[in-house]
């Protein structure tokens, strides 16, 4: 599917390379932003699932030259990435929500904490807060639609998880995901030059304790 | 009093109290020009609302524009000044006063050591900005010291200013202090309590019906009570879009949000790095101080315009804060 580029304001673009949640697609999401951000005039560029956001100054460079940048790169073979890291994060499964989204799903308690905590996730992107990591794809069994009715306060450290996704608030935020657990992993290091205990591109395993 | 020139033989050493804070005002906090580049933690970039506003107070005192000053919202503090220092007031008018004497804003002006900047009361505008020269010290997070309260990091210890707070400068004071810079009114962007935005239309906006893209040009917007430096929920006819869900995207500030239910939100200075709703529009920089002056209440309509009209009209702007030298 060749990319699509669209203006986000006048001082950044969106190119999207395609629309699903897929391993694969999401390193070259990653590698493409970090090959963007070594060229003179880009400020920032992001990567999300499927997509890249570039920040850039319009006095250094253009969005016609830009796209053009990106069309270039995404003929390129793609490199491999570095793998990541893996995180082994304890769980207590014992959240709000556990035992009604077992009952949605048809699942007892158990095997849905047999479900939820067997993937290895990957880290697709960060993003929402600081620290918070779109993990996934989660298992077809787990999936569920977001809360109708967004919870105002969830507690940092709630494992929660909506549609093909799952993650760990690292802060005290409003969110609409099912809480399923917490730990008491910190997710936010407010000490680091790289504030989020995960990184796109790492990888998670879950283990209940 | 007068607002002249004047030059002074002590320097200010950083490090050492400039200001004490009498009262600190409903939401007074250290803000700079913000911390791009760590969207990808999951890290806003925050720093002023009105960029254009602290850019130019920095420029009136002889600071980088980049230097951090004060950013509040909706009244000013009283500030007591512990030694001589230059200051600029810019932004919303909240009556700036020194010693109880009208001050003019969007003008470098002398404290002696004793005086006081106060504020009379609001006027028009939501955020008013104050630069001292040499800027203010506080403490750095990722390369800046914009507040982000979220996670209380950031210029004063990441919180708003409290009284009894002393704010020292980060550098000491460029020389000679020149007061009396002043930028013009004719040079300030179109600040008013119903702006016409200019925005580019965004990925999602090939969603909306034709009825919907006609009001999303057409109508007035309403300031929802709901606005905060991470966005404003905005109020007016419903929107409606067509299409499946969407993954998640990296946002940026201006971006203007779709969610379920037709509101849009418009996202400002600490606004959700990612998010999932559709972004019709992206106001365009030259735009956003204007949104940022804007309260609950306040009502804008959007302006269709092409991202190279909008640089042009962002160069204008900058043309603006290069006279004040």
């Amino acid at each position: 599917m060749p990319e699509k580029t669209w203006p986000l304001g006048d001082a950044a673009l969106l190119v999207e390379l395609g629309s699903r949640i897929d391993t694969a697609l999401n390193a070259r999401c990653h590698a493409l932003a970090a090959a963007l951000e070594k060229r003179s005039g880009v400020k920032e560029a992001f990567a999300g699932y499927s997509t890249v956001t570039v920040h850039y100054d319009p006095e250094r460079t253009s969005y016609a030259a830009l796209k053009t940048a990106i069309s270039r790169l995404l003929q390129e073979k793609p490199r491999v990435g570095p793998s990541g890291r893996l995180h082994r994060i304890p769980v207590s499964y014992d959240g709000p929500d556990l035992a009604d989204s077992a009952e949605l799903l048809g699942l007892t308690i158990a095997d849905l904490v047999k479900l939820h905590s067997k993937p290895t996730y990957r880290v697709f992107m960060v993003g929402f807060v600081p620290g918070f990591a779109y993990l996934g794809p989660l298992p077809a069994a787990l999936q569920l639609p977001r809360r109708r009715v967004p919870r105002t306060h969830v507690p940092a450290g709630s494992v929660a998880m909506a549609g093909e996704q799952t993650g760990v608030y690292p802060l005290p935020t409003p969110g609409g995901w099912h809480l399923l657990g917490r730990t008491a992993m910190p997710m936010f290091l407010n000490f680091t030059r790289s504030p989020s205990l995960l990184r796109p591109g790492d990888r998670v395993k879950f283990h209940p304790v | 009093m007068s607002w002249n020139t004047s030059r002074l033989s002590r320097r200010p050493a950083p490090a050492e109290g400039v200001l004490l804070v009498e009262k600190p005002g409903l939401l007074t906090t250290i803000q700079d020009l913000g911390r791009p580049g760590h969207r990808k933690f999951g890290v806003p970039p925050s720093g002023a609302m009105d960029r254009f506003a602290l850019a130019a107070a920095n420029r009136l005192v002889g600071n980088p524009e980049g230097a951090a000053g004060l950013e509040c919202a909706l009244n000013g503090p009283v500030l007591l000044a512990l030694q001589p220092c230059l200051v600029a007031v810019t932004g919303a008018d909240f009556t700036p006063t020194v010693n109880g004497a009208e001050m003019p804003p969007w003008t470098g002006v002398y404290l002696a050591a004793g005086e006081r900047l106060s504020f009379g009361g609001r006027r028009s505008g939501a955020r008013c900005y104050i630069a001292v020269a040499g800027g203010l010290a506080g403490s750095r997070w990722l390369g800046s010291l914009a507040t982000y309260l979220l996670v209380e990091k950031g210029g004063f210890d990441g919180r708003t200013l409290e009284a009894g707070d002393v704010l020292s400068l980060a550098t000491s004071a460029p020389r000679p202090l020149i007061a009396g810079r002043h930028l013009s009114r004719r040079l300030l962007p179109p600040y008013g309590r119903e702006p016409a935005l200019g925005a580019v239309p965004g990925p999602h906006h090939g969603r909306l019906n034709r009825a919907s893209r006609s009001a999303l040009l057409k109508s007035s917007f309403a300031v929802s009570r709901d606005a905060d430096r991470m966005g404003f929920r905005l109020e007016g006819p419903p929107l409606a879009l067509s299409g499946s869900e969407l993954l998640s995207i990296g946002l940026t500030m201006g971006a203007v949000q779709l969610p379920i239910g037709g509101q849009p939100i418009l996202l400002m200075a600490d606004h959700q790095t990612a998010g999932g709703y559709p972004v019709i529009l992206g106001v365009a920089r030259a735009a956003l101080p204007l949104a940022a002056q804007l309260l609950p209440g306040d009502q804008l309509t959007f302006r269709e315009v092409g991202a190279g009209d909008a640089q042009e009209e962002w160069r204008r702007l900058r043309e603006a804060l290069e006279q004040i030298a």
